[in-house]
């Protein structure tokens, strides 16, 4: 196996990164330039710094492997996770803008008023940002093995490092940069490609897969517990959206509510583009490369197709360009989810322990914390299948988060101990969920099935202990409560006392 | 114009008012009368209705699809140009709808707020 055009192609991408990230570094000093971009950021540069941050491992290797294996029904996870974004316009898009605050704890802390909230919301910020980067992690290990032949813990660590290197030094404001390059980067890597392939395909007369009909049916497997599955499935990616840590932090970034709302819908576009090819792929893999399903290798499909597919140096350059978007896939939501994590780190558990550093360094030290870990884990834990575990992610954003946001949003009578009750409700069920899945290694039977896609019965248990424990303890709604919700809701232009 | 060795006339520049006198509403609002209270219920009941409105539709168009597959299994085996209709579907179709929600939610909802801004800076007489 020809392993140059992989090396040129990680090379290439990690210089890349790291010199738009330096560029950045000119721009960025102060703590709100590393957290949230001086607020200054254009919104069409914003969408696409979203886009490319949110197309993970998971979207680019990940669904297609799973189109290969599973079919139609696999079709859910991007539809979820571009629907995400819809929800997250109709129901918090603006009002999230609006309320000022930088993190999910700050949103938390400053609607209830209460320490105690915002504790839990770190943690639980921590949790989800570990849980969605182990697969990014794990996706990078495949990749470097699939194209180089480097044994699995390559990637992992060259990736932890190289996000280490480009968190520390610009943070959100060069980030902005380079997400918005990588979604583009993203986008070419498997369109070009996809191309090329597809008239491969059709001068081959079109062959057609052999194989069963349930491939095309898009639904899980099962009857009624395959009906759960895709619902649940659905919940989770429908709703976790809003809760992941590295879509908040980019709100702040808008100038204002309506700019939010437009930014969110360029989103939209842009990630609509990019999810009409990872199923492509998947069907071509059906035709050219089903041996990779069967040998539980299919989240290399997009990396080892156009070897497959492509013979000479073409395939050599295009397996070179999909590698070189998979590597730009970790890279961008790693950092994402870094700055995230070291964020809350550097604000609520530095700052709180009484060190003497300041903004950055703090965040700086966050920033060690919360690559090294993720990395660690990724090298010792077993391999999930990158889509499925980033899908478990969500479903505990969508169990925790989304309540809070919810709630926080359009309900005034949400109180501080509500919102702890309904977090830990969430978080422990969807923890305990995913112990289970992990610890599994044949699923059978309707417990397996409630484990292994838990959104259907944890985010209505979350929601329900949020309202009954705040009208329990009514008589704690936060004094500025209804002065905030004036501030979420009514627009900027309005002369109005915001508290 | 002034004669030449006295001194020019001072002249006074100025724009259009820069800040709106508050009108009567929004000083109900920032009070935190009743009536306040009832123009913000307002806004934010327009808004949720906007958005539960939108959600309805994505689920109905979008969230429908599996059950609908689930009752009539045959649907997975048409055919438009080759391509089982799931495919088009789930693979295709969907995105543009989500656009087109999307797209038409900002329209309304920016709609929504430039009319509560006018009712806001009425001035009561």
């Amino acid at each position: 196996m020809n392993a140059a055009p992989g090396v040129v192609a990680v090379t290439l991408v990690t210089l890349a990164t790291l010199l738009i990230g330096t560029w950045g570094l000119r721009f960025s000093r102060t703590t709100s330039d590393f957290f949230v971009a001086s607020r200054s950021v254009h919104p069409r540069l914003n969408a696409s710094a979203i886009g490319g941050e949110y197309l993970s491992a998971a979207s680019f290797l990940g669904v297609a492997g799973l189109v290969l294996t599973f079919g139609a029904d696999m079709l859910w996870y991007p539809v979820g996770w571009t629907a995400g974004y819809l929800v997250l316009l109709v129901l918090v898009a603006a009002p999230l803008r609006r309320s000022g605050a930088y993190t999910l704890p700050d949103f938390a802390e400053a609607r209830l008023g209460s320490r105690g909230a915002r504790a839990v919301c770190s943690l639980m910020v921590v949790a989800i940002g570990w849980l969605y980067l182990v697969p990014q992690f794990q996706g990078a290990g495949i990749t470097l093995r699939s194209t180089l032949g480097a044994p699995s813990w390559v990637g992992p660590v060259t990736v932890g490092l190289v996000v280490l290197a480009n968190v520390s030094s610009g943070g959100m404001r060069s980030i902005t940069f380079v997400q918005a390059f990588q979604y583009w980067l993203k986008l070419t890597a498997l369109l070009l490609p996809a191309m090329v392939l597809l008239a491969v395909w059709s001068a081959d007369g079109s062959p057609r897969a052999v194989g069963g009909d349930s491939w095309s049916v898009p639904l899980a497997a099962g009857g009624g517990e395959g009906l759960y599955v895709t619902y649940s499935l659905i919940l989770a990616t429908f709703l976790g959206t809003m809760g992941l840590p590295h879509v908040v932090v980019r709100y702040y970034t808008n100038p204002d509510g309506r700019a939010a709302r437009r930014t969110t819908l360029v989103v939209l576009a842009l990630l609509g583009v990019f999810y009409l090819l990872p199923p492509l792929y998947g069907a071509l893999g059906r035709v050219y490369a089903p041996e990779l399903a069967a040998s539980g290798r299919s989240d290399a499909l997009v990396l080892e197709l156009p070897r497959i597919m492509v013979d000479g140096p073409l395939g050599e350059l295009l397996t070179g360009l999909v590698t070189a978007g998979a590597f730009a896939a970790f890279l961008s939501t790693s950092s994402g989810l870094s700055i995230a994590v070291a964020g809350v780190v550097g604000q609520d558990v530095i700052g709180r322990v009484g060190s003497r550093l300041g903004g950055v360094a703090a965040f700086r030290v966050g920033a060690v914390f919360a690559v090294t870990v993720p990395c660690v884990v990724a090298l010792a834990a077993p391999n999930l299948g990158v889509a499925r575990a980033v899908g478990l992610a969500f479903a505990m954003a969508a169990s925790t988060f989304c309540p809070l946001l919810l709630l926080g949003i359009w309900w005034r009578r949400l109180t501080a101990a509500g919102a702890i009750a309904g977090l830990l409700a969430g978080g422990l069920g969807s923890a305990v969920a995913i112990a289970w899945t992990l610890a599994t290694s044949e699923p059978e039977g309707w417990a397996d099935t409630l484990m292994g896609q838990p959104a259907a019965w944890t985010v209505p248990l979350a929601l329900a202990t949020m309202v009954a424990v705040s009208l329990l303890t009514a008589s704690r709604v936060p004094p500025g409560a209804g002065r905030f919700l004036v501030r979420l809701h009514t627009p900027e232009t309005l002369e109005l006392d915001r508290g | 114009m002034s004669d030449a060795g006295s001194p020019p006339e001072r002249v006074r520049v100025s724009g259009p008012p820069r800040r709106r006198t508050p009108g009567a509403r929004t000083s109900d609002i920032d009070a935190g009368t009743r009536l306040g209270g009832m123009y913000l219920g307002s806004l934010l009941r327009e808004q949720l209705r906007l958005a539960l409105g939108v959600l309805t539709l994505l689920t109905l168009l979008v969230g429908a699809l599996p059950l609908a597959f689930h009752l009539w299994p045959g649907l997975a085996g048409v055919h438009l140009l080759g391509v089982p209709l799931p495919w088009w579907l789930l693979g295709v179709l969907v995105y543009p709808t989500l656009l087109a929600l999307g797209w038409a939610y900002v329209r309304r909802a920016e709609r929504n707020e430039r009319d509560f801004a006018e009712l806001m800076s009425e001035v009561e007489r």
